[in-house]
């Protein structure tokens, strides 16, 4: 919303400055979003005389002027056809800077001829396109002065952008209105003398659609002559950026702005018939004021004659019955539309006009009369004409909202202190009438232009035990609320006193439960281990998501913001990996990446995953041979995140049916007993390495941490020192190749588990000494004595154990 | 007596040490102690002297071993010192070389930001809460108080799902508001909790992100007013920025789910951009009242409970505080962003240690 400062004190009677006045707009709600005084741009600008306009001696169509600015002559040239002498005209003095070329000016010599200024256009001025020739002034304007004072330029602008609840700051009077409550100055009354007009209007309302419309006035104003719009309107809407049109739509467009009125007025010499209807869509087009067409269904307010659709009710007026420089015979519309109705039809046909934005945030309904009056006297005035009865349909609708204050909870809810009789006070200035006052509160009227207090209750409720009693609470509560934020707002938050919360207890309990905490160290574990942190999309191309296992329609969103952004991942990998293939486009290899994300497998499953991908491979060194990143790290990156999770490793088992996205040889899950998938890790496919650009090799993991279980809070069970020490004895079975190591692992442990502290595989060995097929792998047993150390037949006994089990569960013999 | 050619020849093998290495002074060694040593000798004839003269050349004998014997080993230990003095010398490493490498890892700012948030948060009673990314339209919008044909809804541009939740349309939450509702459906007040999360909202462009990070704030108790509001929201962005005198400015705004709404500004410069310095406000997060309809949308009634709710972005306050430029980078994860913005590993956020 636009307005200048001198159109705001039309309104307001105020020794305000500009920045006590723009202070207050963010202060109480109306936030400034800019001020711009175009006066200060053009302060160089002066109006001044041509007094000569030679041809220019060496160029034809160049000429040479003599200027008077009001200090002497001084010598221009000038390229402008409409150039003569004796026309008054605005003059850049030399250092002038010209906004709509961007230069400054200085003085020169064009073709031999000096040149102390230039005369210029409204285009070099920055204040339109208009460049067939510089600024025509009338001979009354006065010589030396200042252009942008005489021509009103100096009044600076201010913007604010109105919150979707305040219809009624939709215009300079509301925001008057709200300036004079915060003590900023007095509102001035609006009260236009009722014209009733003679004789029928020439249309009549036929009202088919009154949901849409309840009530609508107008009345046709006959033997006008329209044409351009005086000065100080002209100047009005040019000010807040609108382009003048004629007399009639330029009047419409003031009262939507100055009233927050939308009008409409049509040329009634253009209407097919005697009757105007309001009624619903049936499909039809028709070309609007904004020059595009326009096709209404059966949920949209049309205006329509006998021959058509002639307007989109409230949101944009129709070509074919616009008014224009012939136009004698007008009628003019002042209605009153449904608010969701408009919002919804503006919404679908995506047409965003002035009118739209008032009638869909509630304009004052009970202001139809007098504003219709206004326009008419307005239109009179600078028109002419003779105006008709007002012809109706529909009735005034009811407006008796109400709204009650206790004034304790001006403390009690707003923190605030403030004596009973301002906070009445302020009601009253935005318009509240007392209807009933005691010592404990006040019960006030609610203006009709305020559509946001003490609405209708709008509730949603779930489908829970209190509903009843809390949506009564609301009932009550929510008008006083309104009014509450009323004499909150206006008095300046600034001034309610800060109080810290109180604490329930010096020490505060953990703000996350044991399972949240877990994901800040599984961070931390991973970015200690040398990985980069990363926060990559949630959505991604459905073809990639498809690389990483599935992509459901369900999963699929329907606006998304670009094809490669459409589809839920099925895994935070997904995006890892693009993001790690653009690292390596870039030429940067070596590194690892996590994230700990959402992974999305249904619209109602979401769970959290840690995971990870490692690139290319250590980095170069002189001390240690740089070595690519394999299976094992991201083994290892997984293990060490459930480790600090506090999953016992020795329950962690592995089996070999990772997702298709690993490469099948190198790739496995972790297990928690048969069912509870805690992890899996491997080298990725070649496939999608190559099908991303991933360098080929590339190692992953992924950590499904809803899976793992918090970890029991119990003391750990007693630690007992041996004082006597391990014995190590190394074992080598061959076993067939498709054993798994960890099988062996495990049967040596479980030989004898009392004694057994540690098992080691140190090395796999397979080639010449071992038959086709089979493979040796090597272990270090570690025996630990507790009371006494072993004696040798006890450690044959220990030793024999070991080799029978391996044999037994996976094969495996001793070998030679 | 000793005879002068014992003291002559022993002096000569004394003299004869300081050149000798480890063989030439068992040598020595041996031709004076040894089983056939002149020493050995001489000390076995004494038995055969008469009492007198034994120990008069036994005292003589035992001075002669004793300094060979001191005299060797400090030959010895002279030789050990050169040894090791040029085994050293020969292990010898040019230590300005760099060490073994070891890759860097870091914690990203959003995390980070979060870990702070919550331990400013946590310390005034909050408890953390989380919910799905996926919503239905309910929880996202008609609990909150803003019907299907609100101007507000329009304003959130909202990413829907090819997909329905229990008959209503699945869309991304545009904001983390919607825990809000699911923890008082669940949780009778007092209630004081936090929700950070991702959000998306249908936009794309140097200040806007599709997705992007929210800590919703919300506290419901008895007596809670809009003065604990602001010194809840002055406290935290005094701890988070680390400026006990930052300015802070409350002013009247709208959302349909609180009333009345604010928005808060920082004191800071818009030239430099430094915080809480400088004339100029910066606009940093929305709050209000919760909105009396929302509470009772939830089973609430707003006779008995009130409080007050606050959004904060993530990504704009990281930015403010660590003077990162670029919105996009956040999640481009360009690995020498990530080094260079990223948080140390093991200095998670703590109060103690300061935020």
């Amino acid at each position: 919303m636009k307005f200048t400062l001198s159109w705001l004190k039309t309104w307001l009677e105020t020794g305000a400055s500009l920045g006590q006045i723009t202070e207050t707009l963010s202060a109480i709600g109306l936030e400034v979003e800019a001020v711009t005084d175009r006066g200060a741009a053009l302060a160089a600008f002066v109006i001044a005389e041509v007094v000569e306009a030679l041809p220019h001696p060496n160029a034809d169509r160049l000429r040479a002027c003599t200027v008077n600015a009001g200090g002497g002559h001084v010598s221009v040239v000038c390229g402008a056809p409409n150039a003569r002498a004796g026309m008054r005209a605005v003059f850049a003095p030399p250092g002038a800077y010209i906004p709509g070329s961007g230069i400054t000016l200085k003085t020169g010599e064009i073709r031999g001829v000096k040149s102390e200024g230039m005369l210029v256009s409204f285009r070099e001025l920055g204040l339109g396109d208009e460049h067939d020739g510089i600024i025509e002034l009338p001979n009354d304007a006065p010589i030396g002065t200042a252009y942008a004072a005489w021509a009103g330029l100096d009044d600076p602008v201010i913007e604010v952008s109105v919150t979707p609840n305040r219809g009624d700051a939709l215009s300079v009077r509301g925001i008057a209105r709200d300036l004079a409550a915060a003590g900023l100055g007095t509102l001035r009354g609006f009260a236009p003398p009722p014209i009733t007009g003679e004789g029928a209007a020439s249309v009549v309302w036929d009202n088919q659609f009154e949901a849409a419309c309840p009530w609508v006035l107008g009345r046709s104003i006959s033997g006008v002559k329209n044409g351009p719009s005086p000065e100080w309107l002209k100047t009005r809407l040019e000010s807040v950026g609108l382009r003048p049109i004629n007399a009639l739509a330029d009047i419409t467009n003031f009262f939507t702005l100055d009233l927050g009125r939308p009008l409409h007025v049509f040329d009634a010499s253009k209407i097919t018939g005697n009757l105007l209807y309001l009624r619903a869509g049936q499909g039809e087009s028709f070309m609007g004021l904004h020059g595009k067409p326009v096709t209404v269904g059966a949920e949209d307010c049309v205006i329509a004659d006998a021959a058509g659709v002639q307007s989109l009710a409230g949101i944009m007026g129709g070509e074919a019955t616009g008014t224009d420089d012939e136009t004698t015979e007008v009628f003019i519309e002042c209605a009153l539309f449904d608010r969701v109705r408009i919002a919804q039809t503006g919404q679908r046909l995506g047409i965003f006009s002035d009118a739209r934005q008032r009638f869909e945030r509630g304009i004052d309904s009970q202001l139809l009369p007098a504003a219709l009056d206004a326009a008419t006297a307005m239109i009179m005035e600078v028109c002419g004409g003779r105006p008709s009865l007002v012809t109706k349909a529909g009735a005034r609708p009811d407006w008796r909202r109400m709204a009650r204050l206790r004034f304790d909870r001006i403390a009690s809810f707003g923190g605030a202190e403030m004596s009973a009789d301002d906070a009445v006070a302020s009601l009253e200035m935005l318009g509240f009438t007392v209807q009933a006052r005691d010592a404990q509160s006040v019960r006030v009227a609610v203006p009709s232009w305020r559509n946001d207090i003490a609405q209708p209750p709008a509730l949603d409720q779930a489908d829970v035990p209190n509903a009843a009693i809390a949506a009564a609470g609301a009932a009550e509560i929510e008008p006083e609320v309104d009014l509450l934020e009323e004499i909150l707002r206006l008095r300046g938050l600034d001034a309610i006193t800060p109080v810290s919360l109180p604490v329930e207890a010096a020490v505060a309990s953990p703000a996350m439960t044991p399972k949240q905490a877990r994901n800040g160290l599984a961070r931390r574990v991973l970015a200690a281990r040398g990985m980069l942190e990363c926060v990559t999309f949630s959505f991604l191309d459905h073809n990639v998501s498809g690389l990483f296992g599935d992509a459901p329609e369900s999963l699929r969103l329907a606006n998304p913001i670009a094809a490669d952004l459409d589809q839920m991942r099925p895994t935070p990998l997904a995006t890892l990996a693009l993001a790690a293939a653009r690292n390596a486009a870039r030429g940067l290899g070596d590194f690892g990446l996590f994230e700990v994300g959402p992974a999305y497998t249904g619209a109602a499953a979401q769970a959290l995953v840690a995971a990870g991908l490692r690139v290319g491979g250590t980095a170069l060194s002189a001390i240690t041979a740089p070595r690519r990143y394999d299976v094992w790290d991201a083994k290892a990156d997984a293990l060490a995140v459930l480790a600090a999770l506090g999953m016992p490793l020795e329950a962690v088992t592995t089996s070999l049916d990772a997702g298709a996205y690993y490469h099948p040889g190198q790739s496995g899950v972790l297990r928690q007993g048969p069912k509870t998938v805690l992890a899996a890790f491997g080298t990725l496919h070649p496939k999608l390495c190559a099908r991303l650009d991933l360098p080929g090799g590339s190692v992953a993991f992924e950590i499904f941490l809803d899976a793992v279980a918090a970890p029991k809070r119990r003391g750990k069970a007693p630690l007992v020192l041996s004082p006597l020490q391990p014995i190590r004895r190394d074992f080598a079975f061959l076993v067939d190749k498709s054993v798994a190591a960890e099988s062996l692992l495990r049967a040596a442990r479980g030989a004898a588990r009392q004694v057994i502290s540690e098992v080691v595989l140190f090395d796999r060995y397979e080639g010449a000494g071992v038959p086709e097929g089979q493979v040796s792998l090597a272990i270090a047993v570690t025996l630990q004595p507790m009371e006494k150390s072993f004696s040798d037949a006890e450690i044959e006994g220990f030793s024999a154990k070991i080799v029978a089990d391996v044999a037994k569960k996976t094969g495996g013999v001793l070998r030679g | 007596m000793v005879a002068e050619d014992l003291e002559m020849s022993l002096a000569a093998s004394l003299a004869a040490m300081a050149s000798l290495d480890a063989a030439g002074l068992e040598d020595v060694r041996l031709q004076w102690l040894g089983k056939a040593g002149i020493l050995t000798g001489r000390l076995k004839a004494l038995g055969a002297m008469t009492p007198e003269a034994r120990k008069a050349e036994g005292a003589a004998l035992n001075d002669c071993k004793e300094r060979l014997n001191q005299a060797l080993s400090a030959r010895r230990a002279a030789l050990d010192e050169e040894a090791l003095a040029a085994r050293l010398e020969r292990e010898r490493i040019d230590v300005t070389a760099p060490a073994r490498p070891e890759p860097v890892g870091a914690i990203h700012p959003i995390s980070r930001t979060l870990e702070e948030i919550t331990a400013i948060f946590g310390a005034m009673g909050f408890t953390v809460k989380e919910g799905p990314d996926i919503e239905d339209d309910w929880h996202a919008f008609g609990a909150l108080n803003i019907p299907g044909h609100h101007p507000a809804r329009a304003m959130m541009d909202t990413f829907y799902l090819n997909a329905s939740l229990g008959n209503r349309p699945a869309l991304l939450r545009p904001h983390t508001s919607s825990v809000q509702v699911r923890t008082m459906l669940t949780q009778a007040p007092p209630i004081r909790i936090i929700v950070p999360g991702r959000t998306y909202r249908s936009d794309h462009d140097a200040t806007h992100s599709p997705m992007f990070h929210q800590t919703e704030g919300l506290v419901i108790g008895r007596d809670i007013t809009l003065g604990h509001l602001k010194g809840c929201l002055i406290d935290f962005l005094r701890m988070f920025f680390g400026n006990p005198a930052l300015p802070v400015r409350f002013r009247a705004s709208y959302f349909p789910f609180t009333e009345p709404s604010m928005e808060v500004d920082i004191g800071w410069n818009r030239k430099t951009g430094e915080i809480g310095k400088g004339g100029d406000w910066l606009e940093i997060l929305g709050s209000g009242m919760v909105h009396p309809n929302v509470l009772a949308n939830c089973g609430i009634d707003p006779r008995e409970f009130q409080g007050f709710a606050f959004g904060v972005g993530i990504e704009r306050i990281t930015m403010l505080k660590h003077g990162i430029a670029d919105l996009r980078l956040f999640y481009e994860s360009d690995v020498r962003w990530l080094r260079h913005y990223g948080a140390a590993p093991l200095s998670p956020a703590m109060l103690h240690e300061g935020v």
